[in-house]
């Protein structure tokens, strides 16, 4: 759901880019504070697995194709800050030569696929943990809803940018994006915990590093 | 040799997916869906420049090779470029303590 240029007006985009770049400078300071030696090729293969997963459209109901976020999968590995940095990082790689996303949509999208995204999932994460227990089964079912919640709230925010940009009504495009991005977050949540049950059978050691 | 350490299979991983790109479903994601059917699709403006505009590197006539590529230089880029700034961040830290 990159937004592309066009879409928003400029009020909604200096908001979303005070938001994202005053986010985005303090995640960089906290991970300058909190990144550990084995946290920097963590970090690369996130943004890494990130981006190349992007790719990967899968078909969703009647002629639509959703793709993996991954700010849930990024946020529970590295913490919430760490998960927005290598969010913003690949969004900023996917616009600056994908041209996928508009430059001047570039706040909004860090603000609701990095900063929203990585935020909410991590949070929901935790919580979720903290009743269902944090043994694998626990991890997977708590990682599966913040993975859901993630997709979820990003296509929520959209909707709300371009409402408050006038482009369309709220009545209008809420159900439609709130329903196929119900969707896409169900395989979201497949995926994301496909990948830590993965991480969890190789390398368990990576999902008790210090979260950043 | 170096010991083969868990990123590099990792990364290997990410290369593969990237190599599987052209596999991917070319219909509309859920945003365009939707701003086809409400009719807001042709605001959209777009970029001013095009470096590998949509995932396809310019000048390939297969494009499923053209994908390929791209996918294969952008995550190698996006990793580099991560990984890089981690590791400026992290030597950084390191001196001032």
């Amino acid at each position: 759901m990159h937004i592309p240029d066009g879409f928003l007006n400029i009020a909604t985009v200096a908001t979303t880019y005070t938001i994202s770049s005053g986010g985005v400078t303090y995640a960089a300071r906290e991970a300058g504070k909190k990144l550990g030696e084995k946290h920097v090729p963590l970090m690369g293969i996130m943004a890494a697995f990130v981006f190349s997963a992007q790719m990967l459209n899968f078909p969703i109901a009647g002629g639509t194709s959703g793709h993996l976020l991954g700010a849930a999968l990024a946020a529970i590995l590295l913490g919430p800050w760490g998960g927005l940095l290598v969010m913003a990082c690949v969004l900023i790689v996917q616009c600056l030569i994908f041209q996928d996303g508009g430059l001047l949509a570039l706040g909004a999208n860090i603000f609701n696929m990095g900063f929203v995204g990585c935020f909410l999932s991590y949070y929901a994460y935790v919580a979720i943990t903290k009743v269902v227990g944090t043994e694998r089964k626990g991890m997977l079912v708590s990682a599966f809803v913040a993975a859901w919640l993630s997709v979820f709230a990003a296509s929520v925010l959209c909707v709300i940018e371009l409402v408050a940009s006038g482009t369309t009504p709220l009545g209008v495009s809420l159900p439609a994006m709130a329903g196929v991005h119900a969707l896409i977050g169900v395989v979201e949540g497949l995926i994301t915990v496909a990948v830590l049950s993965f991480v969890l059978a190789t390398r368990s050691d990576l999902l008790s590093l210090q979260k950043v | 040799m170096k010991r083969i350490k868990w990123w590099h299979v990792a990364l290997f991983l990410c290369l593969l997916l990237a190599v599987l790109s052209p596999l991917a479903s070319s219909s509309p994601d859920g945003l365009e869906r939707v701003a086809e059917d409400k009719g807001f699709i042709d605001d959209a403006r777009d970029s001013p420049y095009e470096a590998i505009a949509d995932y396809v590197f310019p000048g390939i006539e297969n494009e499923a090779l053209a994908t390929i590529l791209a996918g294969v230089l952008g995550t190698l880029v996006i990793f580099g470029f991560v990984y890089g700034a981690a590791r400026i961040v992290r030597s950084r830290k390191r001196e001032v303590s």
